[in-house]
C-alpha cells in the first residue's frame, strides 16, 4: 500500500481523460459496473421491447405537470437511496472487520471516497430530491392550485438535479470521487492536496443540483404566495404549506451561499486564486464558516417539510384539529430564523473565543424551544383525540420517541465543552443520524404512506408496510445507539481502521443494525410491488382514503391534470373537513375550459448539455466546455422562442372527467 | 449556611453519575471517566446537561405512550373532542417549559465555556489542589504533519514522533499547528480537543492527575493516511518523567534541524516512535508563520510588509516567497537564486497576528456554584456587598 501519486498530465483533446480513469484495478468497482450495465441493459431493453420510450418522453420526462414531476423526484430519490445505503452498508462492514492488524477490504484511497460519497449523496440527491418531490406533489393540491407558478422552470430544476446526481455516479467509474468529507474542507480539497479530479465531480455535480435546487425554491415560494384559493389567508394555510414555504424560503436565502463558496474553491482550484489556500493570505477557516451558514439552514430545509408532514398525518389519524396551528406557524419560522444564527456551533474547536462559542452554543439550545413546542402541539393534539395507527400514524409515533433523543444530543453537542469532547466523534454521528433518520427519513415514510393512494389511486400494503416499520426502527436504534456509546468512549468518525480490539463488538452490532435496516428497505420495496400488483383490491375510489381534512382530499385520486375543475373556496384552517362537515356538494355542471401549460423538452435538453458541460470542466477539456456553454446558451435562446407554452383542455373533456369521477363516487358509495 | 449549595449540588452530582455507574463498569468510557481535571469536568457537565434535559424528555415520551395508548381509536371510553384546538394554559406551559430548561443550561454553558476554555491557564490541577503562583505550565509545541504528530519540548530540549509523555498533576500548555492540511489534537484522557490548522496556532490546556498509558490522536479527517494518526500518551510521575527526557536525550536519533524536519513533514503513515534533541527554539514559530524552508518569508514578516502599506510593484516578486502548499510548490525553491533577489526576511518580532492573549486561570468550582455566596444570605444584597478581597475566588 502506496501513498497515491498526485497530478494527472492534461492533454489538448481529453483533458485529464485517459484510460488510466477508469478504475480497472479496483474489482469492487468492476463488479459494480457489470452489475450496472447489465441491469442497464435489461432495463433499457423492456422499455425498448414495450415500446415505452415515446409514453416517457411525452407523459414524463417533457412533463410540466407539479404531480409528474414529483413522482419523478421520488423515484430519483429511491434510486439515489440504494446507492447512499450501499455506501453505509460497505463502511459499516469495513470498520466491523479492520481490527487487529486486519486493513479490512478497503483501501484509503476507495473508503475515503466512500464516506464522501455517502454523505453528498444522501444530503444532496436522497433528502433534498425526496422533500422536493413531496413539496412538488403536494403544495399546489393543499392550497388549491393547478400547477406551481412556472411550470418549465419546474421541469428544468428536476432535470437539474437529476444531472448534478448523474454527474456524482460517473465519478463512480471514470475517475474518482472527492476523498474529503462530504463538506470538502480546504485546505485538503485545494488543488495541492487533492489534484485529482474527484474535488471536481463533487462541486460540479453540486452546483448543477444547486441550480436546479434554487430554482425549484424560488418556484414554490411564488407558487405558495401567488396561488393560494381565495379565502385562503397566510393563517388559514394547512401547516405542510407553512413549513414548505419557510423551507424553500431557507433554500432560496441559504443555496446561493454554497454556490458563491464552491464558486471560491474552484477558482482556487482552477484558476489559482488563494482564497482557502494556506499560502497568500488564503483562510480556509473562512471556507469553513461560510460552508456552515449554508450547512446549519440546509438540515432545517430537510426536517421543516417533515414537521409539517408530522402535523397533516397526527391531526388527520387523531381526527381532531391540530392542536395550537397558530403556536405550530410561529415556531416554524422561529426555527426558520434562528437557523441562521447557529452555524459556528460545527466547529467550536476552531479556537473562538468563550464568548463567541457560548453565543453559538445559546442560540442553538434556543431552537430547541420552538422544536420542543411543536412536539408538545403534536402530543396535545394526540390528547382526546381517536387514533388510528396506521402507517403513517405509526412512522410518527415512531419519530416522536426517536427524535426526541437525537434533539437531546443535538442540545447536549451545543454545549462547547461538551463538544470538545464529543466533536467529530462517533458520538456526534449517531446524533445526526438520529435526526435525520428519526425525523427526516421517518417523515419521509409517513409521507409516502400517507400520500400514496392520492398519487396513485391505491393504498400501500400495510402488512408489508409493518414489517418495514419494525426493522427500521428496530435496526436504526440497533446500528446507532453502539455509535453514542463509542462516541463516549473517545472513537472519532472517518476511521478505516482501529487499533482497540475491545471495540469491534460494538462495530459489529451496528452493522448488525445496519442489516437489519437493508432488511426494512426490502420490505419497503416489496411493499412496494406488491401494492402495485394487488393495486385492485387496494383501490380507493373515494379520493380520501383517510378521512383527510386538507384540500388534496378534496379531488379524485391520482387527480385529474387540472387538478380542480373549479377552483375552490376557503373558509376554515382545515378546508375539506370544514366542506365535508358543512355537507359540501361536488359541482356537477358548468365546466369550462382550463388553461394549462404545454408539455416542452427544453430543460431536459438544457440539463443535458450542463451535464455535458460538467464532466468536460471535470477532466479540464477545454474545447468541450466551450462548446456545451455555448451549445446552453444557444438552447436556452431558442427556447425563447418556442411560442406553443400553452393550450386549453376543452370543457367536453373536463365534463368526461368529472363524468367519469362522479359515476365512480357513486358506485364507491 | 454558606456550605448549603456546594453540598446540595454535590449531592446533584452524584445522582446521575450513580445512574452511569453501570455504564462505566462496562467498557472503557474514557471521555466520563478520564485522567485528567479538564477533561473530567467537561464529563461531568455531559452528565449534568443530560440529566437536566432528561427532566423535559422523560416526560414527554412517557405522555407519547400513554396517549398514544389511551387515545387508540378502539378505545371508546376515552374523551374525544374534535374540535379543541386551543388552551393558552398548556400554550404557556409547553412554552415555558423548554424554555426553563434552556435558561438553566444555557447558564451553565455560558459560565462552563468560559471556565473550561481551551485558552485559559489552569488553577487547579484537581478539586482542591491550586496551582500555586510559582508553577509555570510545561510547554509542549505540537505539530500536525502528513499523518503523524511531533512534539517540540523546548524547556527540556527535546522532540519526539507519535509519542506524548508528561508529568502528572503538572499543568500543561499545548501551542498547536499543522504544516499541510487541518488536523483535530484530541487526548480524551486529558482535555478536549482543539484544530490543529496551518499558518496558525491554537492552544489548549491540560492537566493529568493519574498516571498511565493513554491514546491520542487526530480527530479530524485528513486524508489518505488519517487512521493511523495515532500516538501514545504516557502520564508520569515527575521523576519518571525526567528519566524519560533523559533517555529520550540519550537515544535521539539526531537533532531536528530544519532540514531535518523538512525531511519528516513529508508525508508518511504508521510512522514509529521516534526521539530527537530539539536546540532550534525558533522552530515552532517558523512552522506556524510557513518559513521552515530556506528562503521563504516568515508570514509576520509578509504580514510586516503590508502593515507598513507593502512593497508596491516590486513587491509582487515577494510572492513566489509565501507560496507555501506543497504539492504545488514546495522544495522548488532554488534558495541561491531566489533569496538573492527578493525580501526573504524583514526584522520584525516573530509575533503570531492571529494569537489572542490566555485569560486568567479562574478556578473552576464556581460552573458548580461552590465558593459563590448564597443567594439567601443578607450580604448578597447590593448595599451589603463584601468588599472585593473578601470575594473568594473572583
Amino acid at each position: 500500500m502506496t501513498i497515491p501519486h498526485p497530478a494527472p498530465e492534461t492533454g489538448p483533446i481529453l483533458g485529464k481523460l485517459s484510460m488510466e480513469a477508469l478504475p480497472l484495478h479496483e474489482p469492487i468497482l468492476v463488479v459494480t459496473f457489470i452489475g450496472v450495465v447489465l441491469g442497464g441493459i435489461a432495463v433499457l431493453g423492456l422499455i425498448t421491447k414495450y415500446r415505452l420510450w415515446g409514453y416517457l418522453w411525452k407523459e414524463w420526462f417533457t412533463t410540466v405537470d407539479h404531480k409528474r414531476i414529483g413522482i419523478m423526484y421520488m423515484i430519483l430519490g429511491l434510486i439515489m437511496f440504494l446507492r447512499g445505503f450501499a455506501d453505509a452498508i460497505m463502511m459499516r462492514l469495513q470498520q466491523a472487520m479492520a481490527f487487529g492488524g486486519s486493513e479490512g477490504y478497503l483501501t484509503p484511497h476507495h473508503y475515503d471516497q466512500v464516506f464522501t460519497a455517502h454523505g453528498v449523496i444522501m444530503i444532496f440527491f436522497v433528502a433534498m430530491p425526496f422533500i422536493t418531490g413531496i413539496m412538488n406533489y403536494i403544495v399546489p393540491l393543499q392550497i388549491g392550485a393547478r400547477d406551481v407558478s412556472f411550470p418549465f422552470l419546474n421541469n428544468f430544476s428536476f432535470w437539474m438535479t437529476t444531472s448534478g446526481a448523474v454527474l456524482t455516479m460517473i465519478s463512480l467509474f471514470v475517475g474518482e470521487y472527492a476523498q474529503t468529507g462530504w463538506l470538502a474542507y480546504p485546505p485538503l480539497s485545494g488543488i495541492a492536496y487533492s489534484p485529482n479530479v474527484g474535488v471536481d465531480y463533487y462541486i460540479w455535480g453540486l452546483q448543477i443540483a444547486g441550480v436546479g435546487t434554487t430554482l425549484s425554491g424560488i418556484n414554490l415560494i411564488v407558487t405558495i404566495l401567488k396561488l393560494r384559493a381565495p379565502g385562503m389567508g397566510l393563517m388559514k394555510m394547512p401547516v405542510f404549506t407553512w413549513t414548505s414555504l419557510c423551507s424553500n424560503i431557507l433554500i432560496v436565502a441559504s443555496f446561493p451561499i454554497l454556490t458563491a463558496t464552491l464558486v471560491l474553491l474552484s477558482l482556487d482550484r482552477y484558476v489559482g486564486t488563494n482564497f482557502f489556500t494556506n499560502d497568500l493570505g488564503g483562510s480556509p477557516m473562512m471556507y469553513v464558516n461560510l460552508i456552515w451558514i449554508w450547512g446549519h439552514p440546509e438540515v432545517y430545509i430537510l426536517v421543516l417539510p417533515l414537521f409539517g408532514v408530522f402535523s397533516e398525518v397526527t391531526s388527520t389519524f387523531s381526527g381532531k384539529r391540530l392542536f395550537g396551528y397558530t403556536s405550530m406557524v410561529y415556531a416554524t419560522v422561529c426555527i426558520t430564523i434562528l437557523s441562521y444564527i447557529v452555524w459556528l456551533h460545527h466547529f467550536f474547536t476552531m479556537g473562538s473565543g468563550a464568548s463567541v462559542n457560548s453565543f453559538f452554543g445559546i442560540t442553538t439550545m434556543v431552537i430547541s424551544i420552538p422544536t420542543g413546542a411543536k412536539l408538545f402541539n403534536w402530543l396535545f393534539t394526540m390528547y382526546r383525540g381517536r387514533i388510528r395507527f396506521e402507517l403513517p400514524m405509526m412512522w410518527t409515533v415512531a419519530f416522536m420517541l426517536t427524535f426526541v433523543i437525537g434533539g437531546m444530543t443535538g442540545v447536549l453537542l451545543a454545549v462547547p465543552p461538551a463538544d470538545f469532547v464529543l466533536h467529530n466523534s462517533l458520538f456526534l454521528i449517531a446524533h445526526f443520524h438520529n435526526v435525520i433518520i428519526g425525523g427526516v427519513l421517518f417523515g419521509l415514510f409517513a409521507a409516502i404512506n400517507y400520500w400514496w393512494p392520492k398519487a396513485f389511486g391505491f393504498k400501500l400494503d400495510v402488512f408489508w408496510g409493518k414489517i418495514s416499520f419494525w426493522c427500521w426502527v428496530v435496526g436504526f436504534w440497533v446500528a446507532f445507539t453502539p455509535l453514542y456509546i463509542l462516541g463516549l468512549m473517545g472513537v472519532t468518525r472517518r476511521m478505516r481502521v482501529f487499533d482497540d480490539p475491545s471495540l469491534q463488538i460494538w462495530f459489529v452490532i451496528a452493522g448488525v443494525g445496519a442489516a437489519i435496516i437493508a432488511a426494512g428497505i426490502g420490505a419497503m420495496l416489496v411493499q412496494f410491488a406488491v401494492s402495485i400488483w394487488r393495486r385492485k383490491e387496494l383501490r380507493e375510489e373515494s379520493g380520501d382514503p383517510w378521512d383527510g381534512r386538507t384540500l388534496e382530499w378534496a379531488t379524485s385520486s391520482p387527480p385529474p391534470d387540472y387538478n380542480f375543475a373549479f377552483t375552490p373556496v376557503i373558509h376554515d384552517l382545515d378546508a375539506w373537513y370544514d366542506m365535508k362537515k358543512r355537507g359540501h356538494q361536488r359541482p356537477v355542471d358548468g365546466y369550462r375550459d382550463i388553461h394549462m401549460p404545454s408539455n416542452t423538452g427544453a430543460g431536459m435538453i438544457l440539463s443535458g448539455i450542463c451535464l455535458v458541460m460538467g464532466f468536460a470542466l471535470v477532466w479540464h477539456i477545454w474545447w468541450l466546455v466551450a462548446a456545451s456553454f455555448v451549445a446552453v446558451i444557444a438552447a436556452a435562446i431558442i427556447h425563447t422562442f418556442n411560442y406553443k407554452r400553452d393550450f386549453d383542455i376543452p370543457a367536453a373533456t373536463v365534463t368526461a372527467v368529472e363524468e367519469a369521477r362522479t359515476r365512480q363516487l357513486a358506485a364507491g358509495a | 449556611m454558606p456550605s448549603n449549595l456546594p453540598r446540595f449540588s454535590a449531592r446533584l452530582r452524584l445522582l446521575p453519575l450513580l445512574a452511569a455507574l453501570p455504564l462505566l463498569s462496562g467498557c472503557g468510557l474514557i471521555v466520563l471517566d478520564p485522567a485528567g481535571d479538564i477533561a473530567r469536568q467537561q464529563g461531568d457537565l455531559i452528565v449534568l446537561s443530560t440529566v437536566l434535559m432528561l427532566l423535559i424528555i422523560v416526560p414527554v415520551m412517557g405522555l407519547t405512550i400513554f396517549f398514544a395508548w389511551k387515545y387508540r381509536a378502539s378505545n371508546k371510553e376515552a374523551t374525544y373532542k374534535p374540535d379543541w384546538d386551543h388552551s393558552t394554559q398548556l400554550e404557556l406551559v409547553i412554552w415555558s417549559a423548554p424554555l426553563l430548561i434552556i435558561i438553566c443550561l444555557g447558564a451553565v454553558t455560558w459560565v462552563a465555556t468560559h471556565l473550561l476554555d481551551p485558552y485559559r491557564p489552569l488553577a487547579r490541577t484537581g478539586p482542591g489542589q491550586p496551582v500555586a503562583a510559582e508553577v509555570q505550565p510545561l510547554d509542549v509545541q505540537v505539530v500536525a504533519l502528513d499523518w503523524k504528530w511531533l512534539f517540540i519540548y523546548p524547556e527540556q530540549g527535546v522532540a519526539t514522533v507519535n509519542e506524548l509523555a508528561l508529568p502528572v498533576n503538572r499543568p500543561v500548555r499545548f501551542r498547536i499547528s499543522s504544516s499541510s492540511v487541518m488536523n483535530s489534537f484530541y487526548v480524551p484522557a486529558l482535555a478536549g480537543q482543539i484544530y490543529a490548522m496551518p499558518g496558525m496556532e491554537t492552544k489548549l490546556h491540560g492537566v493529568f492527575d493519574k498516571t498511565g498509558e493513554y491514546e491520542g490522536f487526530s480527530a479530524n479527517y485528513s486524508g489518505w493516511g488519517f487512521s493511523n494518526m495515532r500516538f501514545a500518551v504516557k502520564s508520569l510521575p515527575a521523576g519518571e518523567f525526567d528519566k524519560w527526557v533523559a533517555t529520550t536525550k540519550a537515544s535521539a536519533e539526531g537533532d531536528l534541524s530544519r532540514n531535518v524536519y523538512l525531511e519528516l513533514e513529508k508525508p508518511t503513515h504508521k510512522e514509529p516512535v521516534r526521539r530527537f534533541a530539539a536546540s532550534d527554539p525558533q522552530l515552532f514559530d517558523a512552522v506556524v508563520n510557513m518559513c521552515v524552508e530556506p528562503g521563504k518569508m516568515c508570514m509576520h514578516d509578509m504580514m510586516s510588509v503590508d502593515a507598513a502599506g507593502g512593497a508596491g510593484i516590486a513587491g509582487i516578486g515577494n510572492v513566489r516567497q509565501v507560496t507555501y502548499d506543497k504539492f504545488a510548490a514546495r522544495g522548488t525553491v532554488d534558495v541561491a537564486r531566489w533569496s538573492m533577489r527578493y525580501v526573504a526576511a524583514y526584522c520584525s518580532a516573530p509575533v503570531m497576528s492571529n494569537d489572542r492573549p490566555d485569560a486568567k486561570p479562574v478556578a473552576p468550582e464556581k460552573l458548580k456554584g461552590e465558593g459563590l455566596p448564597h443567594p439567601s444570605k443578607p450580604e448578597r444584597t447590593a448595599l451589603r456587598a463584601p468588599a472585593a478581597a473578601e470575594r473568594p475566588l473572583s
